[in-house]
């Protein structure tokens, strides 16, 4: 299923649907409004294909046999290595270690990079707005080294200033690792700016780039970052496929995080040696299918276009807050410019729940996500404890902004006659 | 999907009668809902193995406030042991299980929550008053 690209005009048009044909699940659902993009996207009806097709017609277990059927299956998971380094400007598909998801990328950066380097004293710099899989883990390395862990906190506008950067950023700071886009706040973070002051000092940047890929341009070389993180699942490729992207010195220096089977060059009673890059880190045997389908998903997505999508969010974005705004009961966590917003909106009803916002929305066909998101540490420092979050993507239309605002109108209505 | 936001949740969440402070507890835990990080604590004044006063405080979403206010009301007057058995029944209604008549019957007005099995996603917000009131009764066997 390619597509050639729509203009931006034509892709802003929200009040046509040309992308949602090509989504089985949300074809045949016109009862729903699914607005939880950011959560889990749907899956167009090739990538869906692309799974079954491999099982069909390709499946072996790759890297190891010596037989065509297996040769085949090799060479489908190193073509879409290819498009999936594509898809972040990555130029050395060998920098692209694939495995579940963006938590267990951030997880082999954490437990194996990060330990090798820190030593007691360091000190490794999160932002407050991070997932709890680019937290969590830093907690444990840091817990583990002795380092030291720092915050980077937004100012009221919601953004990481030049002078929070210079004050948290410094000669101890080994490790920056930062969201691309927050998965609360929608804001994206000054990665570059980050990149450059940690670098100054001698350390890393690392990348949470589950909420940006399905929205932006990503090019690993621009964001001068060292390594990066992303999901296919939130791009529109299937579950269980996750992407870490290193730079090749830094993935050749450090030490595998998963042992086991394909990640090895020889291997005695006593001792291994491992494989080269990607494959020392990915242990085990892999799912090739999902990779296959995730490649097919880059297909997809860059047959629809990055402009197009952009035109078609950003409209998309400015009726979603037009809406919200105009109900006074409504509230928005975050920033309310559309242009500051990539993908998500967070929201609070006053005087109900958030669980009971989504409940009584769900009755309606709308699914949104309530609740702490995953970040926890930054909806308690900023007051706000649980909310809302409706997500977007590009198959969204006019009408599902508009089954939103009505089911919030319901949402008062139940609670305040 | 048939609402669960009935006339008489909505009354309980809005005026509940037992969300206070309790001054003298002889009893009081803290429940956590682990799916949107709600906390809320109960309070017992157990005498000589009755619960002669129960509260709640803490905040959270219409369904875990009216749930705990329609618990506090149910177990009021009655013996530790007792109050065990209907915790016991609730949960398992909640968790779909097929209740008796005369289980129904017990449970009073804590049956109309019935239906909130079928929402799964929901459940531990029906449950959290009651996990807690089972948590802290079973710590505490000395209570009765």
């Amino acid at each position: 299923m390619h597509r050639l690209p729509l203009s931006a005009a034509q892709a802003g048009d929200i009040s046509t649907n040309p992308y949602k044909a090509d989504f089985p699940l949300l074809a045949a659902r016109d009862d729903l409004a699914f607005l939880d993009s950011a959560a889990t996207a749907q899956r167009p009806r090739c990538v869906i294909d692309a799974q079954a097709r491999f099982y069909e017609t390709l499946n072996a277990n790759a890297l190891r046999g010596l037989y065509d059927l297996s040769v085949q299956a090799t060479t489908a998971i190193g073509e879409a290595r290819a498009k999936l380094a594509r898809l972040i400007g990555a130029r050395d598909r060998d920098e692209v270690v694939i495995c579940r998801n963006t938590s267990e990328a951030l997880n082999i950066v954490a437990g194996s990079f990060a330990l090798d380097i820190l030593r007691e004293g360091d000190e490794v710099c999160v932002t407050a707005m991070e997932h709890h899989s680019n937290l969590i883990p830093w907690q444990q390395a840091c817990r583990a080294t002795g380092a030291k862990l720092t915050y980077l906190f937004p100012d009221e506008n919601d953004v990481i200033t030049a002078e929070e950067m210079d004050a948290k950023i410094g000669p101890s700071t080994r490790i920056v690792a930062a969201a691309h886009v927050s998965n609360v706040l929608g804001v994206e973070n000054p990665i570059a700016d980050m990149a450059r002051r940690v670098h100054e000092h001698g350390g890393y940047l690392v990348v949470d780039g589950a909420q940006s890929v399905p929205h932006m341009d990503i090019d690993v070389a621009a964001l001068e970052c060292d390594f990066f993180a992303f999901s296919a699942h939130k791009a529109f490729g299937p579950f269980g496929i996750g992407v870490l992207w290193g730079r090749r010195s830094l993935l050749e220096s450090s030490s595998p995080f998963l042992t086991g089977g394909e990640m090895i060059e020889s291997v005695t009673f006593e001792d291994a040696a491992w494989a080269g890059i990607p494959e020392k880190f990915e242990a085990g045997t892999q799912d090739a299918a999902g990779i296959h389908a995730a490649g097919v998903a880059v297909d997809y997505l860059e047959s629809v276009g990055m402009q197009a999508v952009q035109a078609r969010e950003a409209a998309l974005m400015r009726a979603c807050i037009e809406t919200l705004d105009a109900l006074d009961f409504v509230s928005i966590v975050g920033p309310s410019d559309p242009d500051a917003r990539h993908g998500v909106v967070s929201f609070n009803v006053d005087g109900i729940h958030p669980h009971d916002v989504a409940s009584i929305l769900d009755m309606q066909g709308v699914a949104i996500r309530a609740g702490y998101h995953c970040a926890e540490p930054l909806l308690t420092w900023l007051g706000t404890g649980a909310c809302c979050r409706a997500s977007l993507a590009f198959y969204n239309d006019e009408s599902d902004i508009a089954a939103l605002g009505r089911g919030l109108e319901t949402v008062w209505r139940t609670f305040n006659g | 999907m048939a609402s669960i936001y009935t006339a008489a949740l909505m009354q309980h969440h809005a005026h509940p009668d037992y969300k206070y402070d309790m001054e003298d507890a002889t009893h009081a835990r803290e429940g956590v809902n682990p799916s949107c990080g709600d906390r809320l604590t109960l309070s017992l004044r157990i005498e000589d193995g009755t619960v002669e006063e129960a509260a709640f405080s803490g905040s959270g979403c219409a369904v875990s406030q009216a749930s705990a206010d329609i618990m506090a009301d149910l177990i009021t007057g009655e013996s530790v042991d007792e109050a065990r058995r209907l915790c016991r029944l609730f949960i398992a209604m909640v968790r779909g299980e097929s209740l008796s008549d005369d289980d129904f019957e017990d449970l009073d007005e804590a049956a109309q929550l019935e239906s909130i099995a079928r929402m799964p996603a929901r459940v531990k917000c029906a449950e959290l008053a009651w996990r807690t009131l089972e948590t802290l009764l079973d710590e505490t066997d000395d209570a009765s």
